[in-house]
């Protein structure tokens, strides 16, 4: 027989691929249908937001988060504005930290659903994601019902929340944290013991925890290698540590696994909700501090001086005290972090976003080596990867 | 917790006396300053000693200071699973003043420290792939720098003669609006629109 020459060949993958999560464009080096090396190229959806910031006041350099990672976006916003409080020295309203927390939570299992189920799409299956966009609808809801916004609600604000949750609210997500476990169970229906989901992803990109650790990962793809690092547990902020809560974790760091410790954060979550619910203390949900959070509408009416008061805050916006800070939460993704320089002035001077997706896109090089052309999709989609937050 | 970082500082102090250069603590938090000359040494040993276990990098990034003689900082972020506490370490460099890259200590410093390269141009020496990241490919300039203008210098369009995307110049529709808030009564150092008549009546009159 010939000898057949076999030459290695490079592969564009992306940038417009709907199983490339976004704008990614990934340079594959296959051997047959093995990948031999994988590079990603980013930066196709870089807006210069950490530049945008350094030009804006603290309050107008909320909304940008929201625009980061496109499907947690209260979490985000929650990472810079704890950063700005520390270097103001807030203290914020009991009220206003659990309305905090509830949202986040509410965040969490709005972007794990959409990771769970768009991980079943990449693998083959179609209905999950029906399924889930419905309660994702009824997530966003909350989210409109608070702040007016579906997705981008700039709703917490330094000091504490923009305004308090209409009536009514409260019930409806009691009904929520009801009803949302059966669909959970109904999604696990479909992929859990599902034979081709989990031909697909079992054993599938398996990361030990000194990789995981060395490697920066954090969040889930942390958590799934073993490691019960939870920032919520380890570093509580808010008012976490008042709370009772499970952290999952995995135990081979495949896909499978990963996608079983989101299944089990929704339920936690869903848990942390309901706790939330349930000490909601009365009281102000802004810092009575003039110097950080405006005056009420009503006094403003009233007043001349909260009159002016609220300008001030709304042109030239609060002063934050010289000094720099790193503080990082436990966003759905991972380890979300603001580097945050202040000089004394009404504009950060450097904000650095650590994105959780970096390191976790990093990683796609060792993780994908080895495997077929097809699992590198499943890759992906565990990674959770959002491009928004990545090229920042 | 500010106790327990005051003495892991000074324990890491005591320990590097050479090359950590100051060490302290605010809003809870860990700093060490120490020079680009002596980075690897001081992050292997964070991530190795056993008091210390900060084997995990979180971040890298740079700071611009322009007034500065040299004017970059690059902070590196680290954080220790083990006895769950962050440290910062910074080191001050110029534009020229190459900085020792740090990813045979961490793997994942490779793409932050691209990302400072594109970002501010600072330099990593033995970076083994010391490419632009976020940029577009051919971009010149490094847009973090505080003296690249927010605007940018060029931008994009389609061109259908050409087909393909083309680069021009920047062209604003209406002047870019920077505001500052400071007070005219608290020694605002402008002269306001029309208020040069003023002064100059002033002066000619004393």
């Amino acid at each position: 027989m010939a000898e057949v020459e076999i030459r290695n060949y490079s592969l564009n993958f992306g940038p417009q691929h709907p199983a490339a999560h976004g704008v990614l464009r990934l340079v594959l080096e296959l051997d047959g249908e093995v990948v031999e090396r994988a590079d990603p190229h980013i930066g196709l959806l870089h807006r210069g937001t950490e530049k945008l910031i350094e030009h804006k006041t603290y309050l107008q350099s909320i909304p940008y988060f929201d625009r980061l990672d496109y499907v947690s976006m209260m979490c985000q916003e929650h990472a810079f504005i704890l950063a700005a409080e520390k270097l103001l020295g807030a203290e914020i309203p009991p009220r206003a930290r659990f309305i905090r927390v509830l949202f986040s939570e509410i965040t969490r299992i709005l972007n794990h659903i959409l990771n769970v189920t768009t991980q079943g799409m990449d693998v083959g299956a179609m209905t999950p994601v029906l399924w889930g966009f419905e309660e994702r609808e009824r997530l966003m809801e909350f989210y409109e019902r608070v702040s007016g916004a579906r997705m981008h609600a700039a709703y917490f604000r330094i000091g504490g929340v923009h305004q308090d949750m209409p009536r009514g609210l409260a019930e409806d997500i009691y009904e929520f944290c009801d009803t949302f476990p059966a669909v959970i169970d109904d999604i696990e229906g479909l992929l859990t013991e599902n034979r081709i989901f989990k031909q697909r992803n079992v054993d599938i990109g398996v990361v030990s925890i000194d990789d995981a650790i060395s490697r920066g990962f954090s969040g889930v793809m942390l958590r799934g290698s073993g490691a019960a690092w939870d920032l919520r547990k380890a570093q509580p902020y808010e008012v976490y540590d008042e709370l009772e809560f499970d952290v999952p974790v995995g135990k081979n760091g495949d896909c499978y696994d990963r996608y079983l410790c989101r299944i089990e954060e929704m339920r936690q979550s869903l848990s942390i909700m309901r706790q939330c619910l349930d000490k909601l203390p009365d009281g102000p949900v802004m810092i009575e501090d003039g110097k950080i959070g405006p005056p009420s509408r009503g006094e403003m009416k009233r007043s001349m001086e909260a009159l002016i008061n609220h300008f001030k805050l709304y042109t030239e916006g609060m002063h934050v005290p010289a000094g720099e800070t790193y503080t990082g939460i436990e966003a759905p993704k991972g380890e979300f972090g603001v580097y945050l320089v202040s000089d004394g002035s009404n504009k950060p001077y450097r904000c650095k976003i650590r994105a959780p997706g970096f390191p976790h896109l990093q990683g796609l090089d060792f993780m994908t080596r080895g495997h077929m052309l097809a699992d590198t999709v499943a890759v992906i989609g565990t990674q959770d990867i959002v491009f928004g937050e990545i090229d920042r | 917790m500010d106790e327990a970082l005051s003495e892991l500082g000074d324990y890491i102090g005591a320990a590097l006396p050479q090359e950590v250069i100051e060490v302290n603590v605010a809003f809870g938090e860990l700093m060490i300053l120490t020079r680009p000359e002596f980075i690897v040494r001081v992050l292997t040993y964070l991530r190795d000693d056993s008091n210390c276990q900060f084997r995990s990098l979180v971040d890298i990034c740079g700071v611009d200071y322009p007034d500065r003689p040299q004017r970059f900082e690059v902070v590196y972020n680290l954080l220790s699973h083990t006895v769950n506490q962050r440290v910062r370490v910074k080191v001050r460099t110029d534009e020229e003043t190459p900085v020792p890259s740090v990813v045979p200590v961490f793997v994942n410093a490779d793409w932050y420290e691209r990302e400072a390269w594109d970002m501010y141009g600072i330099m990593f020496s033995d970076h083994p792939d010391l490419r632009r990241l976020l940029t577009d490919y051919g971009f010149d300039g490094h847009p973090m720098r505080k003296d690249f203008p927010l605007t940018g210098y060029v931008e994009v369009r389609y061109d259908d003669e050409q087909k393909r995307v083309v680069y021009e110049p920047v062209k604003l529709t209406q002047e870019f609006r920077s505001f500052d808030f400071m007070s005219p009564w608290e020694g605002a150092q402008y002269v306001l629109p029309g208020d040069e008549k003023a002064e100059q009546a002033e002066s000619g009159e004393g």
